[in-house]
């Protein structure tokens, strides 16, 4: 024990003399974790270099605080994807001195991570969660970029009706399943559809036939499906072997490649949706694809939420003239940021305002956008 | 009206599958009094199988029909081979063990077969070559296609050469002279340990017919698609009396018949108080029914307990 804190007490001086030594600039620890080891590494990275970008850019502008000059340096943490993980770097994020956090990734990291760091007055900004419970604990610190589950399953509702006034739902009882297609009912009934039958099934199930045919006996126009794409491809193919030629809509769970893949020509027409713009219609996107890929190359999906993310912690500590998070929490709250990704504000759970939610469709193969619903910029989906 | 007739459809193709797949599970238990919880498994790699199989031929540029013939062959071929080979390693050396350590075996196996395929076909999802063009028949009402009738074809060949090979062929008589009494048996000059392997072998071709189809069916193959599957193929043999060969027909088309009408009629009989979610509820309901007034199943016969 003696030693340990003789050795915290060396290493301590050491970094005080080498800062003061360095530095006659001032830091500020900003942290960034997702999971950077695992089958999502490759999202993890993405986000990681996509909030360097705009700690680097904003560096380079020789910002002051206060008066005083000062560089923002980046503290990269991985979570693996895994909620006991997440809870340990945010930890460390806190013990180390960041002073806000651009992550996580997954809602499941998230939830966990934002009690630790609600506790310790530090913002955080998801690029990526979007389960609502995440901004809905009642935290003043956490925020995120992306439309939460509700916001896609109204947008999902909405467009949905808009297809068909006969709308039909299925849930895979998951809780995401189930909270988006509760999300997408309110929706349906808010534009003045109805929801002529809801049926359920399980993420481990690949016969839908007995389901499929009890929605066929209520002639609906539409089937929402709630779950992951293992499911929604074999049942968009058993909605064919049935005869039923209408709409097969699913959430972000579906539209994936995977689908497009599992479910083959079957696929086609089918139409999925995902939190966000596409990046082609961002505002910033062209000009942040050509700064991001002349120094990290491809764009997976997440690089403009964690650029803004960074953007706008930053723009609120400038605005604020302080690093302190009890001084800028306020300024951060305020926020009216034109981002890559569009306009930012944040509503008072800490959503972002108007969550613009993008429908796809599968067209030759391929999933090609067709509609932006939600979204300051677009007028709502009541055509 | 059609909507019944459309369910009853859905459900004798469901069943068609779930009694290819109680076959192996019946036939080894009739010989061996042993429950292989690994043929849900053996299923999965005849799917994994014929669906790696068949994609290498597709893009070869082979012909659908003979693609198809030969990625069945290579998933009869593979799925023999493991069945026999499970049995020779796992089951044949507690044969005369007490009947918990073949049955944990057995578990066991399909654990190591489960993990052995996501080793080598990875956690993804496979996906099954679109080689059969969807063409669908209306029928009062109510829809069929062309998959579908072949699963229903298949099964029934399949079957039926079965009941030939069990009744009309020298090993058949083999089998249910074993079936009745191995000691006995072996002592008239049957080669047990020749027929047993024999019947693993059977059922595991079975087994590979019913994961091609299945996969062919579904449009999918993953490695754990045997687990759920094995386990209702199982209460379908139970229903229908383990042990007895038409049991396990009657039992998986029943099973399949039940789970659908169950699923699709479930909401409007409860007013909306259970949902589709308790498909489920209704097949193993009546599993329970009957092993209640009836613990030998429909077709079973009361036999004296050997164990």
């Amino acid at each position: 024990m003696k030693t340990k804190l003789l050795i915290a007490l060396m290493v301590g001086a050491m970094s005080w003399t080498a800062a003061s030594a360095a530095a006659t600039v001032e830091t500020v620890k900003i942290g960034c974790v997702a999971p950077l080891t695992g089958p999502q590494a490759h999202l993890g990275k993405d986000i990681e270099n996509g909030a360097r970008l705009a700690v680097d850019t904003i560096n380079a502008t020789k910002p002051t605080l206060g008066g005083k000059p000062i560089q923002f340096v980046l503290q990269v943490e991985d979570d693996a994807a895994d909620p006991k993980t997440a809870t340990v770097v945010a930890q460390k994020l806190v013990d180390d001195g960041a002073k806000g956090v651009v992550g996580h990734l997954n809602s499941g990291a998230s939830i966990p991570a934002s009690r630790i760091y609600a506790d310790n007055d530090i913002p955080q900004v998801s690029p990526a969660s979007t389960a609502v419970a995440y901004t809905h604990q009642g935290f003043k610190t956490a925020y995120r970029l992306m439309a939460n589950d509700s916001q896609q399953g109204r947008a999902l509702g909405q467009y949905a009706t808009h297809l068909g006034k006969r709308v039909a739902v299925v849930d895979d009882r998951t809780a995401y399943g189930q909270g988006l297609i509760d999300e997408v009912v309110k929706g349906v009934k808010a534009s003045g559809g109805e929801v002529v039958a809801r049926e359920y099934t399980t993420d481990k199930s690949t016969d839908f036939t007995a389901i499929l045919t009890s929605l066929k006996a209520k002639k609906p126009d539409v089937v929402v499906f709630g779950g992951m794409d293992p499911q929604a491809a074999p049942m968009v193919r058993q909605l064919q072997t049935l005869g039923m030629k209408i709409p097969f809509i699913g959430g972000d769970g579906m539209q994936t490649a995977e689908f497009i893949k599992l479910a083959g020509p079957a696929a086609e027409g089918a139409i999925g949706s995902s939190p966000g713009l596409p990046i082609d219609k961002m505002p910033g996107g062209a000009d942040f694809t050509q700064r991001f890929g002349e120094r990290f190359g491809k764009i997976q999906i997440y690089a403009p939420f964690a650029h803004d993310a960074a953007v706008v912690l930053i723009q609120a500590m400038l605005r604020a003239g302080s690093a302190e998070p009890g001084k800028y929490l306020p300024e951060l709250a305020r926020t009216k940021v034109d981002g890559v990704i569009g306009p930012i504000a944040f509503d008072d759970k800490g959503d972002l305002k108007d969550g613009p939610v993008t429908l796809y469709q599968v067209k030759d193969g391929k999933w090609a956008a067709v509609e932006t619903v939600g979204g300051p910029a677009a007028t709502p989906a009541t055509k | 009206m059609d909507v019944l007739l459309q369910q009853l459809v859905n459900g004798l193709i469901l069943g068609s599958l779930y009694a290819l797949v109680a076959l192996g599970y019946t036939m080894v238990y009739g010989i061996l009094e042993l429950i292989n919880f690994a043929h849900g498994e053996i299923v999965m790699l005849g799917a994994l199988v014929s669906v790696s199989v068949l994609g290498v031929l597709v893009a070869m540029g082979v012909p659908v029909p003979l693609a198809l013939l030969l990625a069945l062959a290579a998933a009869v071929l593979v799925c023999v081979a493991t069945g026999v080979l499970v049995e020779r390693i796992a089951y044949r050396p507690l044969r005369n063990a007490p009947r918990l350590a073949p049955l944990i075996t057995a578990i066991g196996v399909s654990i190591v077969l489960q993990n052995l395929a996501m080793i080598l076909w990875g956690r993804q999802y496979l996906s099954f070559p679109p080689v059969l063009e969807p063409h669908i028949y209306a029928w009062h009402g109510a829809s069929v296609s062309n998959v579908q009738l072949l699963i229903v074809a298949v099964a029934a060949v399949t079957m039926g050469a079965l009941l030939l090979l069990v009744h009309r062929t020298r090993l058949g008589r083999a089998m249910r002279a074993t079936a009745q009494n191995r000691e006995v048996a072996g002592l008239m000059g049957v080669d047990v340990n020749r027929v047993i392997a024999a019947t693993f072998a059977v059922g595991s071709a079975l087994a590979a017919v019913a994961g091609l189809l299945i996969a062919a069916y579904y449009g999918i193959a993953h490695y754990n698609m045997g687990f759920l599957l094995g386990l209702k193929a199982f209460s379908a043999a139970v229903l229908g009396g383990i042990g007895n060969i038409p049991g396990a027909l009657l039992g998986g088309l029943l099973l399949g018949v039940i789970e659908s009408l169950g699923a699709g009629y479930i909401g409007d009989l409860t007013g909306g108080f259970l949902g589709s979610h308790y498909q489920d509820i209704f097949a193993f309901f009546i599993l329970i029914l009957v092993l209640i007034f009836r613990p030998s199943g429909l077709l079973g016969e009361r036999v004296s307990d050997r164990a």
